[in-house]
């Protein structure tokens, strides 16, 4: 007796949505195979490039991701960029179904003159500079100066306070990337500002962040006191213990030490109007809630201030929310679904939640893809001719045991060094200490 | 640190937290989930995905829940993994409104 035919699933993207949907595929018992598309040689997307290196517990969960690579029907095609070395189309002639896992790399802009200036950067750039992104390795961050300012109130802004504020023996033994490490040891930034447009009950950031700031051995953080009243520390749900214990934060560093050579300065109620500065940053104005004026002094800004998924030729994108244009993990344009087209994670519904939040979303993605799955008809193409086919085109195929090497050979890198691992930045770096 | 799950979870167990757990460090038994400290990341998806409010940082419980701490590390060696959700328990909708929620 022969078992119902086979299906085929690739996914776009190697991040925790991306693995995610792939244990839900292959946990379901249905007879398919998953096959993971990666740009980079290496994988796990924002866990290896987004999470901050003094965050080491949350990137433990790397091992579930190296336990779903374990699964039968599994495979990694890693160096291998969608919508460039292969189209979307190629990939739905060959597989039955595909899921896009693609993240929000793009950040958002301000919107504001001045933005362009040299010392205006992204957290974005700048987080997967520290991360030893390839892409971002190559940046050049200017920190000869007092003062920087954060725009926005996410958790993204508190990662990018936080290295500002760390001295380089905070991070020396943290997975941050070589370059990174080397300029800020020399940083001269000693005032970090993190503004936002709402109040202390408005930021988005979370309570857990917020408490690194407790825990740092340099720097002083505070709340000015311009900004707030007594009341923006009294919680409007006083049942909701997260939103207590973040005011409750809050409202002690409203009341500072100021002891040690770096400060964290928290504002609230400034929405920033203009950078200003002749041939670089020198301040930046913002109107406050009162509808007051504030120019703020500072040599860096780092806006943080949301991000989008980049468009894939290919798939209908919703500039309005910023991800690849779905209904409910289904591709579609406008009502109409595109079949065989799915996606999930933050390239599905937006930058927010947590690694874990990708789980569930990853788990209804895979449920839309195998409840259609029946009904698929037969492919044109097949994945191994497709996959021979693609051989020709890129440097390299690279597999999960490639990953493993080079996995192995950062760590033993990272030993000398008293680090977890010293992240290989390059790809052709990569791709030797595969074959070393 | 480590994310406890305390005493609302008993008679609802909607196990919404197991499906956002990114490591499957939930545990369960008849009654209610467990954390298993040895696992647990800190990523803190579970706290807002319980529908009753049951699980909180280990730092942030009052005095008088503690010892829950201790109640899920020890019940976490004695009880399987749950890896998918279940249904929630028996009239878990009912004591959910009863707990305010």
């Amino acid at each position: 007796m022969t078992g119902p035919a086979q299906h085929h699933v690739a996914v776009i993207g190697s991040g925790p949505s991306g693995f995610y949907t792939a244990e839900a595929l292959l946990r379901s018992g249905a007879p398919l195979t998953v096959d993971m598309f990666e740009r980079l040689p290496v994988p796990y997307g924002l866990v290896r490039f987004g999470v901050a290196p003094d965050h080491p517990k949350l990137k433990q969960v790397a091992t579930a991701f190296d336990r779903i690579a374990a699964m039968p029907g599994f495979r990694f095609i890693g160096g291998v960029t969608v919508g460039d070395d292969l189209t979307v189309d190629e990939l739905r002639n060959a597989y039955d179904a595909v899921v896009l896992a693609t993240g929000a790399e793009l950040s958002r802009p301000l919107g504001i003159p001045g933005e362009a200036l040299p010392g205006s950067h992204t957290a974005g750039d700048f987080v997967a500079w520290y991360n030893g992104h390839p892409a971002f390795a190559d940046l050049r961050f200017d920190l000869d100066h007092e003062a920087a300012i954060v725009i926005g109130h996410g958790n993204v802004a508190l990662d990018v306070a936080r290295i500002l504020a760390k001295t380089a023996d905070e991070l020396r033994q943290t997975d941050i990337a070589r370059h990174a490490l080397e300029i800020l040891a020399e940083s001269r930034i000693r005032r970090i500002y993190v503004v936002g447009r709402g109040g202390p009950a408005q930021a988005k950031f979370t309570a857990k962040e917020l408490r690194d700031f407790l825990e740092l051995g340099e720097a002083d953080t505070s709340v000015d006191g311009r900004d707030v009243t007594p009341d923006d520390f009294e919680p409007q749900r006083p049942d909701d213990p997260e939103l207590v214990e973040k005011l409750s934060l809050l409202r002690a560093f409203s009341q500072p030490a100021t002891t040690k050579p770096r400060r964290c300065v928290f504002r609230f109620g400034l929405s920033p109007v203009a950078i200003k500065g002749r041939g670089r940053v020198e301040t930046i104005s913002f109107r406050h809630r009162s509808e007051t004026a504030e120019d703020i002094a500072c040599g860096l800004v780092f806006s943080s201030v949301g991000r989008k998924t980049a468009p894939v030729a290919g798939v209908p994108y919703d500039a309005h929310r910023g991800v690849h244009a779905n209904v409910d993990g289904r591709v579609a344009i406008g009502r109409t679904v595109i079949d065989g087209l799915y996606v999930c994670g933050w390239s599905k519904r937006g930058p927010n939640g947590t690694i874990g939040t990708n789980r569930g979303c990853g788990i209804a993605t895979a449920e839309a893809v195998l409840a259609d799955l029946a009904d698929r008809r037969p492919r044109p193409d097949t994945p191994d001719a497709l996959l021979a086919r693609l051989a020709g085109r890129v440097t390299r195929i690279v597999s999960y045991p490639d990953w493993t090497a080079i996995d192995a050979a950062e760590k033993r890198r990272g030993a000398l060094l008293g680090k977890p691992r010293e992240k290989f930045v390059t790809i052709p770096d990569m791709l030797a200490a595969m074959d070393a | 640190m480590t994310y406890v799950v305390t005493d609302n979870c008993r008679g609802c167990r909607y196990t919404e937290c197991v499906t956002v757990c990114p490591v499957e460090c939930f545990h369960v038994d008849d009654t209610m989930t467990y954390i298993d400290p040895e696992n647990c990341i800190d990523c803190g998806g579970c706290a807002p995905a319980c529908p009753v409010g049951a699980i909180e940082p280990d730092y942030r419980l009052a005095a008088d829940k503690k010892f829950w701490i201790d109640v899920n590390r020890k019940r976490a060696t004695e009880t399987p993994v749950i890896s998918a959700r279940l249904p929630p328990l028996p009239g878990a909708d009912e004591r959910k409104v009863a707990l305010g929620r």
